[in-house]
């Protein structure tokens, strides 16, 4: 055989061809991308048309938007025909839009109540964040009713006092028993609320009198009102939420039943009707001659609507737990709080953190509709300014700006819940 | 820890209401119920004092007193001399007819915005997921000021229609009108009309009866030849043909009455400050509709993605292994099965939608809110009354909306065995 | 607001029940200020200022009051209300004087419980039309597309007026003065319909009030006046009594120029005890002797005010006509201090 000619080929392979054009580059993904069939091609070619159009209007709108004028007349003289935007409107109003009527020479309140609650966030939304920093969550509450509000420093300090109470009355009662414990961990806070704060406020205020001037809620407004109802919201609909949910799950008749015409009742209603209620009917429910705070009126009747939403957020993360979960807490002997916090809420809470956060941003944007009762929110602060003579006929800028900043706050929420969802799923594998 | 079994035995002391379990929840309902009972004494008691402190008896009286007000956009009779009780039906039905309006435009957008976002097509899919985000991330008042805005700002007025040379003209042959006081539209009208129902309070027009009639009847007929046609195919393993049985039994009949008695669209021309003629919608209920579904369809869109995206692609896979084809694909494997999925939180956002309307006093639109919880309080005085008459019907409303969509799920719900 | 929120709360949790509800003069005495409700914008009657200072028609009549009871015309917290929402601040309590263009009628004043102190400015509904539609009646608005404040009696005015003359309308209801003038300006609405002060403010505001005519049909009567809770006579004769004051002085020539020389006595024994120089006037209202002097002092008199918010010579540009003293043809009377 090893006379016989071989026939030779090649000592050495052939280096690949370059794929055809259109199977590489730009080509390949465009033809698979953009052209992949009639309709796609015919969806991609209206798409950039669209796009074109839409940029093609637009940009000169923007591109010679104006910055410096006093009036809505002013910027049509500055454009001189042009199409223009006339940003001057957002310029000249744009501390009122963020703070309302709020005193000018206090604004480092509210910004420093704004920075702070990053500070009293960042350990409940990072990990890396030190644990000791939570202690700072808890007091931030009652130091931002502070800063934003002003007046004596007793009051909350005194409030504060009464959790703490509670938390002391809590652990020296734990032997009791549990209902004992409960109830008195509930009723002793109360009572010293009831009873002893007016007292020793008005005592520890004349002894080592503390104060910062004191602002009326009818001057919080703009972006601001918006923030604090809403982070107030949140922050009081959660542990609320938490007992709905438990009570609708409860075996005890009475309990469930209460919560779920609760829950149902509220999510049967329009927000809108409850704020009315907050501002015609409240007064109607409560002694006569009793009257506070239109925006804490506000607050309790967004925290009721967002926790019935909660609620049944919560449930659901409570009915995707197996059983066993139940069962292997009552086999260790926890009892039914013990059971709650240490096996349940965490596993529960985890799956039901996307609806969770989804609530929150509803409960942001919700914040809105505070403007139908005369609180003077963004969407409220714009109209104000629509009827200014000066301003007459502008609607555009105003609502772009506002939206952009809704925009801003709730698309953050919404990325980091996924951030905690993808972090949250390897944690359990 | 004790080792002897055996429930414990012995005679009842007080203190087991509080340690024994088989006693303990007893004890804590009844504390419940007290407390429960105790607080609602409590409001009845205040607002009894407060009632009798204004001088404003309690009654729901006022419903059938002159409501005084008039109306733009009433679906059934209403004048200024009805009563209140009429104003709030007409808001009631206000209400309706903009939260179905805005429920089948949301689906029908959220549908489309949802399958294209996952489409192949890379630049649609990026269109798409702008749009989810930009229009869920911004409060829903805004969009639906900002659609009104642009309504009555860029919009031509009527007075634009008018004169030799107009600066506007009506659109799609001249049968809709576009101004900044809404939009025009042909409307449908009979000439031998077969008169209407008079139940007291709602007229039912009987052309729409005789019409809804034929055409439930012609869709019942055609079920029974489609399914002749199966149970033929499944026998021989031929399917006759059915598509122009179909056709003459879906449309024949509508068509035959509708001429019979002499259908034909108005059209709308203007008419001194207005068009008249046709059926005006109004720029309320625009802005309001525009509103609500393009901010509604962006949540849809996305549950209809993720109930796409929850059925695993073996079932496509298997699907193509028994040979169907794409579309089948989608008909027969993938929707049914994601419909499970979407459905429960569609029930959801359709019940926002309802209440959403509540906004229409953004706008100006007479909707429940905005005739009894608006209008009708502030000219009687009756805050109490109204608003919680206006809860009732929402909640009530809420309710029924809940208990269809929920009776529907359970017919697509998995069947477990 | 001494005490913060947060002890609001807890003491209205308290169940804190029917604590005796002190007199709405002790109240604003102890709360060091007045709340008083305003609209949420009607040029030249209560719109906040760039520095979101109230001022107005209506504004002044609060800085009156709270200057007669505190001394202080800047003790005011205005609380913006819209026609849907006035009556329950008042009616609760959240305000204790609601001064925003309310018209006087039967019903708000027997049936919903409220005391009109008085007229402080007489006035009618009115319409305004785009000059180019060419109409020169209200009677030929027939088919017209109209703007209306929802909650107030405008609405109701108009249903009449249109029914009686056997015309049709198409009702464009608002919430607010600004949206209303929004709609109107971009053509929305034919025909804008509200108080004719309001017109006149309303038109001064724009970009070119010649293009706009005010029809010459009044169709109601609308006298525009404060009003507090019944049942608080005292307060109700504060209120009332201030404003006569404020229109008293303009009729006895007592101007912010002239007060302090006035009130170091004149030899009319009226001026004196308006001035409390004489008499005790001021004690009998709970007050001291110098309340009405503060209470002019505040923004001047009746004409003072009308002339510095309203008159002829600010954009609004309204004429005295009804609102002028009875001694020049007009109804503002106020009864005799004695």
């Amino acid at each position: 055989m090893s006379d016989q000619a071989t026939s030779f080929v090649r000592n050495d392979m052939l280096p690949p061809k370059e794929p055809p054009s259109s199977q590489v580059g730009v080509v390949k993904w465009a033809r698979e991308n953009l052209f992949g069939g009639w309709l796609s091609t015919v969806l991609t070619l209206l798409s950039i048309a669209a796009i074109v159009y839409i940029v093609w209007h637009l940009f000169p709108w923007f591109a010679n938007g104006v910055w410096n004028a006093d009036s809505l007349t002013q910027c049509r003289e500055i454009l001189n025909g042009a199409t223009g935007a006339c940003w001057a409107v957002i310029r000249v109003n744009w501390l009122q839009l963020v703070f309302g009527f709020y005193p000018p020479e206090l604004y480092w309140r509210p910004i420093l109540a704004f920075v702070l609650l990053f500070v009293a966030i960042a350990p409940v939304l990072f990990p890396s964040v030190p644990r000791k920093l939570l202690w700072f969550s808890g007091l931030y509450p009652f130091l931002a009713v502070w800063l934003l509000w002003g007046g004596t420093v007793w009051a909350p300090v005194l409030t504060l006092a009464g959790f703490v109470l509670g938390y002391l009355v809590l652990m020296a009662a734990g032997s009791l028993g549990t209902v004992i414990a409960t109830g008195l961990t509930i009723a002793v806070p109360v009572l010293f609320w009831l009873f002893a704060l007016g007292p020793l406020d008005d005592f520890l205020q004349g002894v080592i009198p503390l104060e910062i001037e004191p602002v009326a809620s009818r001057d919080f407004g703009g972006f601001m009102i918006s923030v604090v109802i809403g982070v107030a919201g949140i922050a009081l609909s959660l542990p609320l939420g938490i007992l709905f949910a438990l009570g609708r799950q409860s075996t005890m008749p009475i309990i469930k039943w209460i919560s779920v015409v609760f829950i149902e009742f509220i999510r049967g209603v329009p927000l809108i009707t409850l704020l009315f209620t907050a501002s015609l009917l409240l007064n109607y429910f409560l002694p006569p001659g009793t009257n506070f705070d239109l925006i804490l009126r506000v607050i309790i009747m967004v925290t009721l609507f967002a926790t019935a939403y909660m609620a049944e957020v919560i449930r659901g993360g409570l009915a995707a737990l197996p059983k066993g979960q139940y069962e292997a807490a009552d086999a260790l002997g926890l009892d039914y709080w013990k059971a709650q916090r240490l096996i349940i809420m965490p596993q529960a809470l985890k799956i039901s953190i996307p609806g969770i956060v989804n609530t929150f941003i509803g409960l942001f944007k919700d914040t809105t509709l505070v403007v139908f009762i005369g609180i003077l929110d963004p969407i409220g602060r714009a109209s104000a300014i629509r009827a200014t003579s000066d301003w007459q006929g502008i609607y555009w800028e105003l609502f772009l700006f506002i939206g952009a900043v809704f925009w801003i706050f709730c698309f953050s929420m919404s990325r980091y819940s996924m951030h905690l969802e993808r972090r949250l799923k390897t944690d359990h594998r | 820890m004790a080792t002897d079994s055996g429930a414990p035995t012995g005679s009842f002391r007080l203190s087991m209401l509080l340690y024994d379990s088989r006693y303990r929840s007893l004890t804590i309902q009844v504390f419940a119920f007290f407390v429960l009972m105790f607080g609602a004494a409590w409001l009845v008691y205040n607002t009894k004092t407060n009632l009798e402190a204004l001088g404003k008896p309690f009654g729901f009286d006022f419903l059938f007193n002159t409501s005084g007000y008039d109306i733009a956009q009433r679906p059934i009779e209403y004048s200024s001399q009805s009563t209140h009780l009429r104003a709030a039906m007409v808001g009631l039905l206000n209400t309706l007819i903009l939260a179905v309006m805005a429920c089948v435009t949301a689906t029908v957008l959220g549908v489309f915005a949802g399958v294209l976002r996952l489409s192949n097509n890379w630049i649609i899919a990026r269109l798409m997921t702008i749009y989810i985000e930009t229009f869920r991330n911004v409060p829903v008042l805004i969009w639906i000021i900002v659609t009104s805005a642009v309504m009555s700002e860029s919009m031509p007025p009527p007075s634009a229609f008018r004169g030799a040379d107009p600066s506007a003209s009506m659109i799609l042959w001249d049968s809709v009108a576009v101004t900044n006081r809404g939009v025009y539209i042909p409307a449908p009208l009979v000439e031998h009309s077969l008169g209407s129902l008079n139940i007291p309070g709602v007229q039912l027009s009987l052309d729409a009866i005789a019409f809804l009639v034929v055409v439930a009847l012609s869709i019942w007929v055609n079920r029974r030849v489609l399914a002749h046609a199966t149970k033929v195919q499944n026998a021989t393993g031929v399917r006759p043909a059915t598509w122009w049985k179909s056709l003459l039994i879906l449309f024949l009949p509508a068509i035959v009455l509708l001429y019979a008695m002499g259908f034909h669209l108005e059209y709308p021309a203007l008419r001194g400050f207005n068009f008249s003629g046709g059926i005006q919608m109004r720029n309320s209920l625009i802005a309001m509709w525009i509103g609500l579904s393009i901010y509604t369809a962006a949540f849809i869109a996305e549950i209809v993605r993720a109930g796409i995206m929850a059925i695993s692609k073996g079932q496509t896979e298997a699907a193509f292994a028994l040979g169907l084809q794409p579309g089948k694909t989608m008909r027969l494997v993938i929707l049914p099965q994601a419909l499970r999925v979407i459905v429960p939180p569609l029930i959801s956002q359709y019940l926002n939608i309802t209440k959403n309307t509540s906004l229409g006093l953004a706008v100006g639109y007479m909707d429940l809110r905005s005739t009894l919880g608006g209008i009708t309080i502030n000219q009687t005085g009756r805050e109490l009354e109204g608003m919680l008459l206006m809860m009732l019907i929402y909640l009530i409303v809420s309710l029924v909306i809940s208990t269809v969509m929920n009776f529907y799920n359970d017919r697509v719900k998995l069947r477990e065995r | 607001m001494k005490k913060s929120v947060f002890l609001g709360t807890l003491a209205t949790a308290a169940l804190v029940a029917g604590y005796a509800s002190a007199t709405t003069l002790e109240d604003v005495k102890a709360r060091g200020s007045l709340n008083c409700g305003v609209s949420t914008g009607v040029n030249g009657f209560s719109a906040p200022d760039a520095n979101g200072v109230w001022q107005g028609f209506d504004v002044a009549i609060c800085r009156a009051v709270a200057a007669a009871v505190l001394g202080d015309p800047m003790a005011v917290n205005f609380v913006p209300t819209t026609g849907q929402t006035r009556f329950t601040a008042l009616a609760s309590g959240e305000i204790d004087l609601l001064a925003r263009n309310t018209t006087w009628t039967f019903s708000r004043d027997v049936d919903l419980g409220f005391t009109f102190v008085g007229v402080n400015y007489y006035d009618g509904q009115g319409f305004m039309v785009n000059r180019a539609l060419g109409v020169s009646s209200a009677t030929e608005l027939d088919g017209a597309t109209v703007c209306i404040q929802t909650g107030t009696t405008t609405e109701l005015n108009l249903a009449d007026y249109f029914r009686v003359n056997n015309m049709t309308y198409e009702p464009v209801p608002i919430e607010t003065n600004a949206e209303a003038q929004q709609q109107y300006l971009a053509g929305a609405c034919d025909v804008y319909t509200t108080d004719a002060s309001g017109l006149a403010a309303t038109r001064a505001s724009f970009e070119n009030p010649g293009d706009h005519v005010i029809l010459p049909e009044i169709i109601s009567k609308e006298p525009l006046g404060p009003l507090v809770r019944q049942g608080d006579d005292q307060w109700a004769d504060i209120g009332r009594w201030t404003l006569n004051a404020l229109v008293a002085a303009e009729e006895l020539g007592v101007t912010s120029a002239n007060l302090e020389q006035m009130a170091a006595g004149t030899n009319n024994p009226e001026i004196n005890r308006l001035l409390g120089t004489e008499g005790t006037l001021g004690e009998m209202l709970g007050l001291d002797a110098q309340w009405a002097q503060r209470a002019i002092a505040a923004g001047g008199n009746y004409g003072e005010i009308f002339a510095a918010n309203i008159g002829e010579a600010t954009p609004i540009g309204l004429a005295r006509g009804l609102n002028a003293q009875w001694t020049q043809g007009g109804l503002m009377y106020a009864p005799p201090f004695r």
